[in-house]
């Protein structure tokens, strides 16, 4: 295989490791509360600015940035869900939509006005690593490897824990849930939490790779939220493996044409995707 | 002052919005009685089963459970003091295994220290949960949904079970099935209360019984009393018995 090529292919699994974190934040968010978090590539936007701010500007170690990026974006998460969700609980959810929409626009011009829109870089590479006959982002590599880590706690949590396991229920059935002790409002706390962390942590993954700007969220928001239905709304599986396929289709297709092109052709493989199975690729 | 475990409600009044399915009920259930609540479709059984497990409120009347008012209790609260409902047609987790669902069912922290000890205790009353264990809820059949459902109930060590038609939608032998486990758990000295269209079986089951009709209670009394009360047999009994007899043999 064309060495270019191969390295299209593995460079598409790492974007897509990347992809799969904001994807399974929102679907978790999704499934729990029923309500889109519009907003959430903004708060990965917050959180790259923390990370920015507290290594570059007030000289932390780039690890305590991280550490502090995490639960400052899982507060924010909790802020989301009581201030704005919360009490659009019993509203038409194109409301709901609405709201975290504005959340969107307010965090994109609280950013413009505390950072302005000079692009920011956190200045941070590693070296590239050699796989055989291709070269890898060092960068790239770890982030995939963290992003992984990330899914597989969330996993554990899912699986494991009571809690998990009732968030897993009441994505299917919240009416009941009261009868087996289970306060829905304490859940969807805990869900907007763990949806904020795993903001938090991509957002500690992409401005390694990305210079942080106020609109760096539209430069993958918007393919979140495909992927996301793309996989099936609420699916974290689904969307864990749209997630990979997105990533393989974006840098395959950049290898082919050009980066640009790429997202076309991502774009349009989601429009067909929609007429084909609008339920979602992994929806059984 | 009323027992330990006893369940007490006076002149509840209930509904939906502006629509009103419940007219002062009274309805007591002492510690360890088995009580049924029977009545024609849409008489207001599964809005009392509500009220009592706290997902709609009264908007009158007082309901207590061991001398405690629970007009300020949140609903999640109630399997805390001891108060189990088994839901009308099951509302098991589908996607959720046999064990995750009844996992879920043991979710209050004095449930979680004693899960497996109940769970094996479940799996002790219905073998077959213990067998599929691992499967998912959804694909199970409905006898066995509705045995995972009652386990569901059991995992956090209630002192009062409401039973919202058990039975409803089973083969007649899985229906024995589940009024012998009523029994069981009967004897093991839970509390239990259970709405039931199918009048003659459970009036086998139960100590005593409600005949409740649009929304309000329209006799009681010994099951026994009830079961031989003409009244009774002609609508409830009668009825129940004659679905089994071709219509050209049935009196009048
Ligand atoms: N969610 C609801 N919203 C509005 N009205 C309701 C609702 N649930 C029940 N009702 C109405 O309340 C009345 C009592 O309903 P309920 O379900 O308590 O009856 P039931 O005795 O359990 O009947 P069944 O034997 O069919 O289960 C009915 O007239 C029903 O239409
Ligand atoms: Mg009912």
């Amino acid at each position: 295989m064309d060495p270019f090529l191969l390295e299209a292919v593995l460079n598409g699994v790492l974007l897509g490791g990347v992809f799969a974190l904001p994807v399974l934040g929102l679907n978790l968010v999704f499934g729990v509360v029923d309500v889109i978090w519009l907003c959430y590539a903004e708060l990965v936007m917050v959180g790259m600015y923390i990370v920015w701010f507290l290594h570059t500007q007030a000289g932390w170690p780039l690890a305590l940035a991280f550490a502090t990026c995490l639960p400052a974006i899982a507060v924010l998460g909790l802020l989301l869900h009581l201030l704005v969700v919360r009490p659009l609980l019993a509203a038409p959810p194109i409301n709901q939509v609405l709201a975290t929409g504005g959340v969107l626009f307010v965090l994109q011009g609280a950013a413009t006005l505390v950072f302005s829109t000079d692009f920011r870089s956190l200045g941070v590479e590693m070296p590239p690593i050699e796989l055989g006959e291709v070269f890898v982002s060092g960068t790239k590599l770890a982030a995939f490897v963290a992003a992984l880590l990330g899914a597989a706690v969330l996993w554990a949590f899912l699986k494991f824990t009571y809690v998990g396991t009732a968030i897993r229920a009441i994505a299917r059935d919240r009416e009941v849930m009261p009868l087996m002790g289970v306060d829905p409002h304490r859940i969807y706390l805990i869900a907007s939490a763990a949806g904020g962390a795993l903001a938090g942590l991509a957002a500690c993954l992409l401005v390694v790779q990305l210079d942080v700007h106020p609109f760096v969220g539209l430069s993958f928001g918007p393919i979140t939220f495909m992927i996301c239905v793309m996989g099936g709304l609420g699916n974290m599986l689904g969307g864990f493996l749209a997630a990979f396929l997105m990533g393989l289709i974006v840098s395959v297709g950049g290898f082919y044409g050009d980066t640009d092109m790429s997202y076309v052709v991502a774009f349009l493989f989601f429009i067909l995707v929609m007429f084909i199975r609008p339920q979602g690729l992994f929806t059984r | 002052m009323s027992g330990v475990g006893t369940l007490e409600l006076s002149g509840i009044h209930a509904g939906y919005g502006d629509f009103q399915a419940l007219f002062g009920v009274d309805l007591r259930v002492e510690p360890g009685e088995a009580v049924g609540v029977v009545g024609p479709n849409g008489a207001g059984k599964t809005t009392l089963l509500r009220v009592i497990s706290g997902l709609i409120r009264a908007s009158a009347g007082t309901l207590r459970f061991g001398g405690a008012d629970l007009a300020a209790v949140p609903a999640h609260e109630l399997p805390v003091l001891g108060i189990a409902h088994v839901p009308e047609n099951r509302r098991l987790f589908p996607q959720l295994t046999v064990e995750e669902n009844l996992k879920v069912g043991a979710y209050i922290k004095s449930a979680r220290a004693r899960f497996q000890e109940r769970r094996d205790h479940v799996f002790e009353l219905f073998p077959r949960l213990k067998q599929r264990r691992h499967q998912l809820a959804g694909t199970m059949s409905g006898g066995e949904q509705q045995m995972c459902a009652i386990g569901r109930a059991l995992m956090s060590g209630p002192r009062i079970l409401l039973l919202d038609e058990p039975s409803a939608g089973l083969a007649p032998l899985v229906v024995q099935q589940v009024f012998d486990l009523v029994r069981r758990i009967r004897q093991e000295g839970l509390t239990v209360l259970i709405v039931e269209q199918n009048v003659a079986q459970v009036l086998r089951v139960v100590d005593r019984a409600y005949v409740l009709e649009t929304g309000r209670v329209a006799a009681e009394g010994a099951s026994a009393a009830l079961a031989a009360d003409p009244a009774i047999r002609r609508s409830y009994l009668g009825g129940a018995l004659s679905a089994w007899i071709p219509s050209c043999w049935r009196p009048c």
